[in-house]
C-alpha cells in the first residue's frame, strides 16, 4: 500500500522512466502516478491490473479458478490472472460485462467475465481481537458521529461489527449514507478507519492490522481466559510446581482447585483468592480491568492472594503465577510464615510461560467484504441470468473477487465473502448512489458459458486484453502475517 | 533511456490514447474518415518529443510566474506562462499550474489545424481542450472526487458557448492543493485558462488555520514540488455545515471574480457533498445513472 505512513523512512529515489526525472520518497508515486517507490524499488503502479505471478515470487498462488476436471495445478511461469479492478462496468443497462476474456490454460479453454459489481446492498463485517470492552451488543457504531453499522456477537475473544448494508448505505440520511460508503470504502481497502462505539469505546479499524481502542494498540490476543489457560497446561505443569494462578480480568484460574487439578489429583494447596468465586479454581473480578496482569490494573500479582491457609499450606510450597498472554509471569516459594517470596523462575516452568506466549495470536482487525452479486450484474455475464446462479450453485463457475477466493453463502443469489487483505491494494471504488464497486469475476469452461447463454460474441483472447493494458506485477495475495488460514 | 511513449487505440478502437511519462491523453475527433486520419496523425506528430520540449525548461516552469514577463520559449511553455500570468500578480503561481490543459491544447491545436472536424476533444487527466463546430455540443461528466470512480452531474457544452476547456483541480488529484475543495471544476475559452483558474478556486476553498485540516510542506512529499515549501492539504476531518458553507463561499467569491474579469466561464465547486455552482446555464441537473456514468464520453477521470 502507498500512504504516507511509509514515507517517513528511507531514501527517496530518483526515477528515470521519463525526462520529468522525479524524485520520488518511499511509498510516494511519481508525477504520472504510474511509477512509485516501494520500498527503494522502482515499481509500476497501474489502474488495471493483471496479476502475473512467476513460480520466482514463490508463496502459495490463488489459483486461476476452474470446475470439472482440471485440478486446480497451474503453476506455470508467466502465469496470469485477470482481475476486474478497473473493468468498469455497465450495470444496469444489461451490455456484455466490459471484458469477457477467454485464455487457454492447460488445454482448458476459459472464460473470465470480468466486471466490478455495483454492490448497494452489501457490507463488512469486521472481526477484532480484543479482550477489552467494546460495547453492548446492538449498541450503534459510529464514523464521524454518522450511523454506519452495529455491535454484533462476541466469539471467542474477539468482537464482532457489523457495517454498512443498505439501511445505512440507501436508508437514512445523505450524510449518512456517504459516511457509510467512504468507511465501507477505506475499510475495504485495508485503509484505517475510527470507529465510535455508542456507551462503549473508540477503535480505530484497519484489516490487518492490530485494533487501537482507545488509543492503545492491542498485542496479542490472549491464549484463552484464565480457567480455560489452566485447562490447556494443566498437565505440562503436573509435578513442576504445586500451585498456578493465571491472573485474568475475565476469570482468574487456580490449578489446585480447577477441575483440571482435581483430574490429575493435585494437592490442595490453602491458596485464597480475593474476587469472587464461579466455579471451583475460577474467580470472577479478582482486580479492575487495566493495562497490567492479565489486562488487570495490577502490576504486583500477590495483591489478588488473600494469606495462605495454616493448616493447608506448608513451607516450601511453590506457586506460579502468569497472565492469560505469558507477557507477565513470576515464581514463588512460601517461607516459614506461609508468605509468598519471589525466587528464580526453574526452566522447565519458563520453558512453560513460553509456551502460552507462543500460543497468544498477534490480535488483528479483519474485514470480509460481503456483496450479493444475484442481481442484474449476472445479465453482464449471460443472456439468462438465474442460470449463472445455478451454475455456481453447481460449482461448474467459481466466483473470485480481484482474484482471491470467495465464500459464496448458500440459499438464494449469490451472496459472496471476501478477506480484503487478499485483494491487491485499492480494489474497491464507489459511485454516489452510493454503493460500493466492488471486482467480481466469474471463471467456467467456454462451453459452459455458451450453454449458459454466454455473451460469446464479446469473448476475447487472454493475448488482445495484455496488448491494450499493462500488466502489473504483483506478488500473489497472501494471508497477513498471523493471520489463521 | 527506456522511455517509451505509448500510442494506441482504446479498447473502444474509438479513442486514441497518447500516454508519455505524466502525460496521459484521450482523443477523439468526429469527422470524414480522411479528416479524422489526417487529424489523428497530426496529433501523434505533434505528441513526439512535446515532453522533451516541456523538461527542457522544466526548472523555469517550476518558478514562479511574474505577472508580465515570460522568459520561456517553448509553445507550450509559453502558453502555460500565459495563462497563469493573470494571477501572478496576487498568488505564488508557476505555470506548472496550467501544464495539462495547455498540452491538450497544444494536441487539439494541431489537429484542428490539420483538418476541419465536426469536433473533438483532447482529454489530458481530466484537463480537456474541445473542439465544437456549428451545431455540435459535448456531454461532459463531473465527479466530486477525483481520486474516485463515479459521477456526480453532467453538463452539456454547445458550439454556441465560448467555453472550449474544462478544467478541474481539488485535494484529491493528482496534483496538491493549496485548499480544501475535494474538487473545483471550471469552464473557460481554453483549457490553459481552465486549469490555472481551476487551482486559483480550488486554493481559495479554504478554512486557515482549521484544526481538522492536516497540512504539509510539499516538499516533503514530492522533493521537486513547484510548490516548495507551501503547506499542501493531506486530509480534512469532518466540517461542520456552516463551516462548509464558509469554504465554499470563499471559494465562489473567487470564481465569482474570475468570471467578471472574464477569465472563465462557470464553475462548480465541491466540499464534502455540498455544492456551489458559479454562472454554469448549461449545468445539467439530471444525473444519469452513476453506473452507467463511467461510458459517458470525456469524463472526466482525475
Amino acid at each position: 500500500m502507498l500512504t504516507d505512513a511509509t514515507a517517513a523512512t528511507g531514501d527517496k529515489i530518483r526515477c528515470d522512466a521519463c525526462p520529468v526525472m522525479c524524485y520520488i520518497k518511499p511509498g510516494a508515486a511519481g508525477a504520472c502516478d504510474r511509477y512509485a517507490n516501494h520500498d527503494g524499488q522502482l515499481v509500476r503502479v497501474d489502474p488495471h491490473i493483471l496479476l502475473e505471478r512467476t513460480v520466482s515470487h514463490g508463496g502459495r498462488l490463488v489459483p486461476f479458478q476452474a470446475g470439472g476436471d482440471w485440478d486446480g495445478k497451474i503453476v506455470h511461469e508467466q502465469d496470469v490472472v485477470v482481475t476486474a479492478i478497473g473493468a468498469g462496468t455497465t450495470y444496469p443497462d444489461y451490455k456484455p460485462a466490459p471484458f469477457i476474456v477467454s485464455s487457454q490454460i492447460d488445454g482448458v479453454d476459459m472464460v473470465t467475465v470480468v466486471t466490478e459489481g455495483i454492490f448497494s446492498y452489501c457490507g463488512v463485517k469486521v472481526k477484532i481481537d480484543t479482550d477489552r470492552y467494546l460495547g453492548p451488543e446492538a449498541a450503534t457504531v459510529r464514523v464521524q458521529g454518522e450511523a454506519v453499522g452495529h455491535v454484533t456477537t462476541s466469539e471467542y475473544g474477539s468482537q464482532m461489527l457489523s457495517l454498512g448494508g443498505v439501511h445505512h448505505l440507501t436508508g437514512g440520511s445523505k450524510k449518512e449514507g456517504r459516511v457509510t460508503c467512504d468507511a465501507l470504502m477505506d475499510l475495504s481497502n485495508c485503509k484505517p478507519v475510527e470507529l465510535v462505539i455508542d456507551g462503549g469505546a473508540s477503535v480505530v479499524v484497519q484489516a490487518g492490522y492490530a485494533p487501537i481502542v482507545n488509543g492503545v494498540a492491542e498485542e496479542r490476543m490472549r491464549v484463552g481466559c484464565g480457567s480455560a489457560t489452566i485447562g490447556m497446561f494443566a498437565k505440562q505443569w503436573h509435578g513442576k510446581v504445586d500451585e498456578v494462578v493465571v491472573v485474568d480480568d475475565h476469570i482468574t484460574g487456580v490449578l489446585s482447585e480447577h477441575q483440571a487439578g482435581k483430574l490429575l489429583d493435585i494437592p490442595d494447596t490453602g491458596i485464597k483468592m480475593k474476587g469472587r468465586r464461579s466455579t471451583p479454581g475460577r474467580y470472577f473480578q479478582v482486580a479492575e480491568p487495566g493495562t497490567g496482569w492479565g489486562g488487570t490494573r495490577i502490576s504486583d500479582p500477590l495483591s489478588v492472594l488473600g494469606p495462605f491457609d495454616p493448616k493447608v499450606a506448608r513451607p516450601g510450597m511453590t506457586m506460579l503465577m502468569v497472565s492469560t498472554t505469558g507477557e507477565h509471569a513470576a515464581y514463588y516459594e512460601l517461607d516459614k510464615a506461609l508468605k509468598p517470596i519471589e525466587k528464580k523462575m526453574p526452566a522447565d516452568l519458563k520453558l512453560s510461560v513460553e509456551r502460552i506466549q507462543e500460543n497468544c495470536e498477534p490480535a488483528l482487525c479483519t474485514v470480509l467484504f460481503m456483496g450479493g452479486a444475484g442481481g442484474s450484474l449476472r445479465a453482464g455475464v449471460t443472456d439468462n441470468p438465474v442460470r449463472l446462479t445455478r451454475s455456481v450453485k453447481d460449482a461448474l463457475t467459481r466466483v473470485t473477487s480481484g482474484g482471491a477466493p470467495v465464500y459464496v453463502w448458500p440459499g438464494g443469489g449469490i451472496t459472496f465473502m471476501v478477506d480484503v487483505t487478499r485483494l491487491p491494494a485499492g480494489a474497491f471504488g464507489y459511485v454516489p448512489t452510493p454503493a460500493l464497486v466492488a471486482p467480481i469475476e466469474f471463471t467456467l469452461r467456454l462451453s459452459d458459458y455458451a450453454a449458459l447463454g454466454g455473451h460469446m460474441d464479446h469473448v476475447r483472447p487472454l493475448a488482445s486484453l495484455k496488448a491494450n493494458t499493462e500488466p502489473r506485477q504483483v506478488t500473489p495475495p497472501q494471508p497477513s502475517p498471523g493471520l489463521r488460514p | 533511456m527506456k522511455r517509451q511513449p505509448q500510442i494506441g487505440w482504446l479498447a473502444d478502437g474509438r479513442r486514441l490514447h497518447l500516454q508519455d511519462g505524466p502525460i496521459d491523453l484521450i482523443v477523439e475527433a468526429h469527422g470524414s474518415e480522411t479528416n479524422l486520419r489526417a487529424a489523428y496523425q497530426a496529433a501523434v506528430r505533434r505528441f513526439a518529443g512535446l515532453l522533451d520540449e516541456l523538461c527542457d525548461e522544466l526548472a523555469l516552469l517550476r518558478q514562479a510566474a511574474g505577472p508580465e514577463r515570460c522568459p520561456l520559449r517553448g509553445a507550450v511553455a509559453r502558453r502555460m506562462h500565459a495563462a497563469v500570468a493573470p494571477f501572478a500578480a496576487e498568488y505564488f503561481i508557476t505555470p506548472m499550474a496550467a501544464v495539462a490543459g495547455s498540452v491538450a491544447e497544444e494536441i487539439l491545436g494541431a489537429m484542428v489545424q490539420e483538418a476541419p472536424l465536426d469536433r473533438a476533444y483532447v482529454n489530458n487527466g481530466g484537463d480537456i481542450a474541445l473542439h465544437l463546430a456549428n451545431g455540435e455540443q459535448f456531454t461532459v461528466g463531473l465527479t466530486d472526487r477525483p481520486d474516485r470512480f463515479g459521477l456526480m452531474r453532467t453538463m452539456n457544452i454547445h458550439a454556441g458557448d465560448p467555453s472550449r476547456g474544462v478544467a478541474t483541480s481539488g485535494r484529491h488529484g493528482r496534483s496538491f492543493s493549496l485548499g480544501i475543495a475535494d474538487a473545483v471544476t471550471v469552464l473557460a475559452r481554453t483549457a490553459s485558462q481552465a486549469d490555472a483558474a481551476a487551482t486559483i478556486i480550488a486554493n481559495a476553498v479554504d478554512l486557515p488555520g482549521h484544526p481538522a485540516i492536516v497540512r504539509r510542506p510539499a516538499e516533503e512529499l514530492q522533493p521537486d514540488s513547484d510548490l516548495g515549501s507551501r503547506l499542501v492539504t493531506r486530509d480534512v476531518g469532518l466540517l461542520k455545515e456552516s463551516e462548509i458553507v464558509t469554504a465554499l463561499e470563499a471559494g465562489a467569491d473567487k470564481a465569482r471574480a474570475l468570471l467578471a474579469s472574464g477569465l472563465i466561464e462557470g464553475a462548480s465547486l465541491h466540499l464534502q457533498g455540498e455544492t456551489r455552482v458559479i454562472a454554469l446555464k448549461r449545468f445539467d441537473a439530471k444525473l444519469p445513472h452513476p453506473a452507467c456514468a463511467r461510458g459517458i464520453e470525456s469524463a472526466i477521470h482525475a
